[in-house]
């Protein structure tokens, strides 16, 4: 069997294929891939594009992406069946810093819960978990894990009404002591949990998104700030956040083009 | 090792290639201060220009093929990193390229009002249908777009060619008498072309890419020995360069800066303070300077 590298890409067909929500679908791959929670995959569909996914699912044997159909290259992915071929390459990136013996908070934001699950598979089952999405539809893996999980959502469908980052403030100030903070979702969300974090003097790990190209530190598409996303990244710890200028204020369009977040964010959704 | 370039004061010989890590002043500083004497930005071209879908960079273990298509937001929409680079505390190069020579003083002459250290205008990349390479093949049109350029703007120009030339010392001659101040050479090799033979199609999306890093060294050693033998100005030599040995080989062939850009893949981001070292051991090892050794490989040399 060919080994997955982070050379050229080794062509893999769809294994199962298992629909997680009406806007969710995960494709699993029997194969071995070495990886780390927090790295990521580039995925060619050829005739297509590439784009970066993280794993989902892990074992020794298999693994698996989650899909949300968002734009172009999402929405065919999503369609992809059991036989269909496509390029795998990786992992690249850095994945999470785990601290087994940390008392620890995961503040999980829509399909920012994809890159969370196989670290929450690593996770002892005292640690808080708090997972939110805009409504329920969006609950990524709702009876996954065996850790109890605080759920809220923007509507009130699902859980608390109201945001993650409120529930991880409640979380502290109600006396629960964290040793460390991982979190992904929307950039907004990431940054409140890095402010709430600095308010109470706790590490946190974030892990960012950028359009990427090569994937491994070359190419420079992915810079935000001095950083650089598919190498140095995609999971930044407080000490390298606090002077990331870019971090919830800019990123570069496919044309190199420096931006607000929210525009990029509408061109990344298209 | 200091030395002067055109001017110019920099700490060391070794030059930031373009198109990689170009794209902001916060990366061409943390590329600067990773060790790198002269860092080039990211081509500027005169429309903004997404360029090609992935897969655009592919690493072959020997080297990258890549086509990721002369993307730049264009030379009228980087106001904010032109503020950000007017309070720079190194120098830069900006890249230029452009489809006529229209284009190119259209641009170059924009640019050269940012005050870069340096310009260089990229006559060679094969990565687009029209951008460049037709210049870079041709000593006639080579010299048409260099004098042009030259004549609109005020800081050094420096050249960059294409190995696909079928004589390259006759293009860097012809730069040369039309005014340019330096030549960079190569750019990247090729086109070649990857078939994922699963797939059945080519792997980037523009089918061909061009090829750098360690498997086209040879050919960027022979380029960059003909050019010296063909023009009295200095020379940027790249292509492959991954190791201090490596740029000792270049400055032998001829070249007075040494580029990297592939070598980042291999060697991380402060490849470039470690190939500085590394040479600098070799010229201590050996007894002298990068000045004895420019161009050691044309002495007593015939052809």
């Amino acid at each position: 069997m060919n080994t997955i590298t982070d050379q050229n890409h080794i062509m893999l067909r769809v294994g199962k294929k298992q629909i997680e929500s009406q806007n969710f679908a995960t494709l699993f791959f029997n194969h071995a891939l070495p990886f780390k929670p927090g790295q990521f995959i580039m995925v060619w569909i050829p005739g297509m594009d590439e784009k970066p996914y993280t794993i989902s699912y892990h074992s020794k044997e298999n693994f698996a992406i989650t899909i949300e159909a968002k734009g172009l290259f999402s929405t065919k992915a999503i369609s992809l069946e059991t036989g269909d071929l496509i390029g795998i390459r990786g992992p690249f990136g850095n994945g999470f810093n785990i601290k087994p013996d940390d008392k620890v908070a995961v503040v999980a934001g829509g399909c920012g819960m994809a890159p969370l699950a196989t670290l929450m598979e690593q996770l002892s089952k005292s640690t808080t978990f708090i997972h939110g999405a805009r409504s329920k539809e969006y609950i990524l893996y709702p009876e996954r894990f065996d850790i109890e999980r605080l759920f809220c959502t923007d509507d009130g469908s699902f859980g608390y009404k109201g945001f993650v980052t409120d529930l991880l403030e409640k979380e502290i100030t109600s006396g629960k002591h964290f040793d460390s903070v991982y979190t992904c979702g929307p950039e907004i969300m990431m940054y409140t949990v890095f402010c709430i974090c600095e308010k109470y003097d706790i590490p946190c790990q974030v892990s960012l998104e950028r359009y990427m190209r090569c994937g491994f530190g070359v190419c420079g598409a992915c810079v935000c700030g001095k950083q650089v996303v598919c190498k140095d990244g995609p999971v930044f710890e407080s000490s390298t956040l606090r002077a990331m200028k870019d971090f919830n204020a800019k990123a570069l369009l496919k044309s190199g083009k420096d931006v607000d977040l929210s525009q990029y964010f509408s061109w990344r959704c298209k | 090792m200091t030395l002067k370039f055109l001017g110019i004061k920099l700490k060391n010989p070794m030059v930031l290639a373009s198109g990689v890590l170009g794209n902001s002043k916060d990366i061409l500083e943390r590329v600067h201060e990773n060790g790198c004497g002269l860092v080039t930005m990211k081509s500027i071209g005169p429309e903004p220009r997404d360029g090609h879908n992935n897969p655009t960079v592919i690493d072959l273990g020997c080297g990258l093929i890549n086509a990721v298509g002369l993307p730049s937001p264009g030379y009228l929409n980087m106001e904010n990193e032109w503020k950000d680079l007017k309070n720079r505390d190194f120098p830069i190069i900006a890249s230029i390229y452009g489809g006529s020579v229209k284009e190119y003083k259209m641009v170059a002459e924009f640019v050269s009002l940012k005050k870069p250290d340096f310009i260089e205008i990229n006559i060679s990349c094969p990565n687009s249908e029209k951008h460049g390479m037709i210049f870079g093949v041709n000593p006639q049109s080579s010299h048409d777009v260099v004098a042009a350029v030259k004549k609109v703007i005020n800081v050094p120009l420096i050249v960059k060619l294409t190995p696909q030339a079928l004589n390259i010392g006759d293009i860097a001659k012809a730069c040369e008498d039309a005014g340019a101040d330096a030549i960079c050479a190569i750019n990247t090799l090729g086109p070649g072309m990857v078939i994922d033979i699963e797939a059945r199609m080519p792997v980037l999306s523009f089918k061909k890419g061009g090829l750098s890093g360690p498997m086209i060294k040879p050919v960027a050693i022979r380029c960059v020995f003909d050019i010296y033998k063909a023009v009295d100005i200095p020379i940027i030599g790249l292509g492959g360069i991954t190791t201090g040995e490596d740029a000792i080989e270049m400055i032998m062939a001829g070249a007075s800066l040494v580029g990297i850009g592939s070598a980042v893949r291999y060697r991380g981001i402060d490849v470039f303070q470690t190939v500085s070292d590394e040479m600098e051991a070799w010229f201590l090892d050996h007894h002298c300077s990068l000045d004895d050794i420019k161009g050691a490989a044309h002495e007593g040399n015939q052809s």
